[in-house]
């Protein structure tokens, strides 16, 4: 077994909630009233359980709560939660950015962070000096940065622009440069935040690349936190999965993997058979739906690029009916309607002739960008409306994951709701 | 108490822990451990000595982007100082006829003006380091002097060409004009003056700063409070021309004793008392003493509240 690198002992990170002024002065005053008459500090007592979606009174959050892990030498521990799980938190403190309200970390060796890309650039210095700059930044001396100085600029692949103030860069080689300094850090632990999603496709199977060879070539440790489930799970070695502000669970990176997909975003929604609001004959209804990722288990968080299967289960109330034909809408958050898939439109009819119907459509490649999606249901029985809940019958999240297969995430914004393929000859 | 919560925890953890693995664990040897609160005096020289490529770095970009797209560039060190002068000359010498020790009024204020400048540099532009570096400090860790160590360094480059300046005029009134000046031994304390200022400048700074990360209503006083300040010292007067009654208050100000011993040396003129100078001299160890504890202790959790 390899030596442990990094000790992080019950840590726990207290924020204070709500604006800096009178009742902070207040606060303040109590907690050194309570030190000097050698009482406990009493806002340390209270505090809430991080749950970002509820609403509360209290002022004290723990953002972070008895966190307790280690990581030996040569492990890439891929970091993942929901937004608000602690996780940038749990990297702050990593790295010396601010310190914890309790509890220790202890480490051997040197840290290096990279939370952002850039950082302490200078628009006004050029290519050449803001190199050195962010260098030293990150903890490099003058020397080490001379010796790695030819591979920084050939990593970055802007050699022409060296001696241009970076105010003129695009933001792309402004990114290129910035994450070449980073890459050339040489820490015995690296803590790496989301910084891969910027650059295009090239520069991001690089950067990716680099990682990988940071460790398994020399051994380094990477603590690496992100949103795209596709690069952890190339990079990774074990994971670790946060929620409100605790370990849920620490393991092989595909366990914790399998944990955070069934996890995500635990919606309640109604079964369909359970809405009043509906219009049609009912001689058939929609009694449920449910989503399949095609691959293993039921799942309502999907990859961006996977496959997608949804299951109909119908009821039929008038064992007469011959002509069935379900359709669903796709929505977006936005609430624009993305598709409408009627099984009529590809010949495929069903026959009344069970009490219960279960009926799958296969989306193969989903192209949905990521975010929450709703699913509207209306079935047609010999021509005439059957059944149309006025309210969604399902809903499923799509995350990033690798649809271009190249480990590209592709252009990601919200309000581009479709990612597309095409055959480059 | 937190000490307490802690140990418990502990306990628990051994018994489930294997014991091979805790009998590894006692055997390994950290580099470092982040604790919740540094003790007032845990202050890491060794990790700033490590840094002071950046520090140059840092004094480089200070230095090379302050003027940079501007036509006049670094005449404009030399513009600031002037222009004061000359109002100072016009206003206080000649409208208001205030007494200079005799000495010619260009040279009387400027000397002022110079030395005034570089301490004022130094406190304001060290005063804000927490609230206007939070970006930077938010994203990466280095120990957090290296900021305002580097503005007291890169103001000094500027103070050199403005003392540089300085001699100049000073050459033209000793040969062209014959003024009635000259230098004496005590000129040999200028480096002890800048490491005064800078120190005064750097330690007050330290503390402002420091004490602004939560609580910004420091922050609005200050511009005001340095320029009252600079009222309250012989930028403008000599100390000879007080009555009696207000000296005290004027050699209170620790810029006194420097600016006085300057004019002393520089001109030959000026109430230099070693008194004075000491004076400034434990003024500066005790207000840099503080300022680099309040700050060591503030910078580990200032990122919370800043």
């Amino acid at each position: 077994m390899s030596n442990i690198v990094l000790k992080v002992e019950n840590v726990c990170k207290q924020y204070r909630l709500g604006y800096v002024g009178t009742q902070s002065l207040k606060d303040d005053l109590k907690r050194r009233w309570a030190k000097i008459r050698g009482h406990e500090d009493p806002f340390l007592k209270i505090g809430e359980k991080n749950v970002r979606s509820e609403k509360s009174d209290a002022d004290y959050v723990w953002a972070l709560k008895d966190i307790n892990f280690k990581v030996r030498e040569g492990e890439v521990l891929g970091i993942i939660g929901k937004n608000g799980a602690g996780k940038s938190t749990l990297l702050k403190l990593l790295s010396k950015v601010t310190g914890p309200t309790l509890g220790n970390i202890k480490v051997n060796g040197r840290i290096a962070s990279l939370l952002e890309v850039g950082t302490g650039f200078h628009p006004e210095l050029t290519g050449k000096e803001n190199i050195f700059l962010n260098g030293a930044i990150l903890g490099m001396t003058k020397k080490e940065i001379k010796s790695k100085y030819d591979e920084i600029i050939d990593f970055s692949g802007v050699e022409r622009y060296l001696d241009t103030p970076v105010k003129r860069y695009s933001s792309g080689m402004y990114v290129r440069l910035a994450f070449a300094v980073a890459a050339h850090l040489d820490p015995e632990i690296l803590i790496v935040d989301e910084v891969l999603a910027v650059g295009d496709a090239e520069f991001q199977k690089k950067a990716i690349g680099k990682m990988q060879n940071i460790s398994q070539e020399s051994g380094r440790t990477v603590l690496f936190v992100s949103h795209n489930m596709g690069s952890i799970k190339n990079i990774s070695t074990r994971g670790l999965l946060m929620k409100n502000g605790g370990i849920e669970l620490m393991g092989d990176i595909d366990d914790v993997l399998d944990c955070y997909l069934k996890s995500e975003e635990e919606v309640e929604q109604k079964k369909a058979r359970d809405i009043v609001d509906r219009s049609g004959n009912q001689s058939v209804t929609i009694d449920e739906l449910t989503f399949d990722t095609g691959r293993k288990g039921v799942a309502d968080t999907l990859f961006c690029g996977g496959e997608m299967v949804l299951n109909f289960r119908l009821k039929v109330n008038d064992s007469s009916v011959k002509k069935i034909n379900i359709g669903f809408s796709i929505h977006n958050a936005w609430g624009d309607r993305l598709f409408v898939l009627y099984s009529a439109y590809q010949g495929a009819y069903y026959n009344g002739n069970k009490e219960y119907l279960n009926i799958q459509c296969h989306l193969a490649s989903l192209n949905f960008s990521p975010g929450a999606y709703t699913v509207i249901g209306r079935v047609e029985a010999n021509g005439l409306e059957a059944d149309w809940p006025k309210e969604s019958i399902g809903t499923f999240n799509i995350i990033m994951g690798d649809f271009y297969n190249t480990g590209s995430l592709g252009f990601i914004n919200e309000r581009v709701p479709l990612l597309v393929k095409g055959e480059w000859t | 108490m937190s000490m307490n919560i802690n140990m418990n925890t502990a306990q628990e953890l051994k018994i489930v822990s294997p014991l091979t693995e805790e009998k590894e664990e006692a055997d390994q040897k950290w580099s470092e451990v982040i604790k919740p609160k540094v003790g007032w005096f845990e202050i890491n020289f060794n990790e700033i000595w490590n840094y002071r490529d950046l520090l140059m770095l840092f004094v480089r970009r200070d230095f090379v982007s302050i003027y940079k797209q501007s036509i006049l560039g670094p005449i404009w060190f030399f513009i600031q100082p002037l222009l004061a002068t000359f109002a100072f000359t016009i206003l206080f010498g000649r409208i208001a006829e205030m007494s200079t020790d005799g000495l010619p009024l260009i040279l009387f204020y400027m000397s002022g003006i110079t030395l005034w400048n570089y301490f004022q540099d130094c406190f304001t532009k060290t005063s804000n380091t927490f609230t206007s570096n939070a970006g930077i400090f938010g994203k990466v860790y280095f120990p957090r002097i290296i900021v305002p160590l580097s503005v007291v360094i890169s103001n000094l480059i500027k103070f050199g060409l403005q003392f540089i300046f300085l001699l100049c005029f000073w050459l033209y009134f000793f040969k062209v004009d014959g003024a009635q000046i000259y230098m004496r031994k005590e000129i040999l304390l200028f480096p002890l003056l800048v490491v005064l200022m800078a120190g005064m400048g750097l330690g007050l700074g330290m503390i402002i700063s420091s004490l602004t990360t939560k609580y910004r209503d420091f922050q609005y006083m200050l511009t005001f409070g340095v320029q009252l300040l600079m009222y309250g010292s012989p930028v403008i007067y000599p100390v000879s021309s007080l009555p009696e009654k207000y000296k005290f208050f004027i050699l209170a100000n620790p810029m006194t004793g420097v600016i006085e011993t300057f004019r002393y040396g520089l001109l030959g003129q000026g109430a230099y008392q070693f008194g004075y100078l000491c004076y400034s001299i434990i003024f500066t160890v005790v207000v840099l003493f503080l300022g680099l504890l309040v700050f060591n202790r503030v910078q580990k959790n200032f990122m919370d509240t800043v």
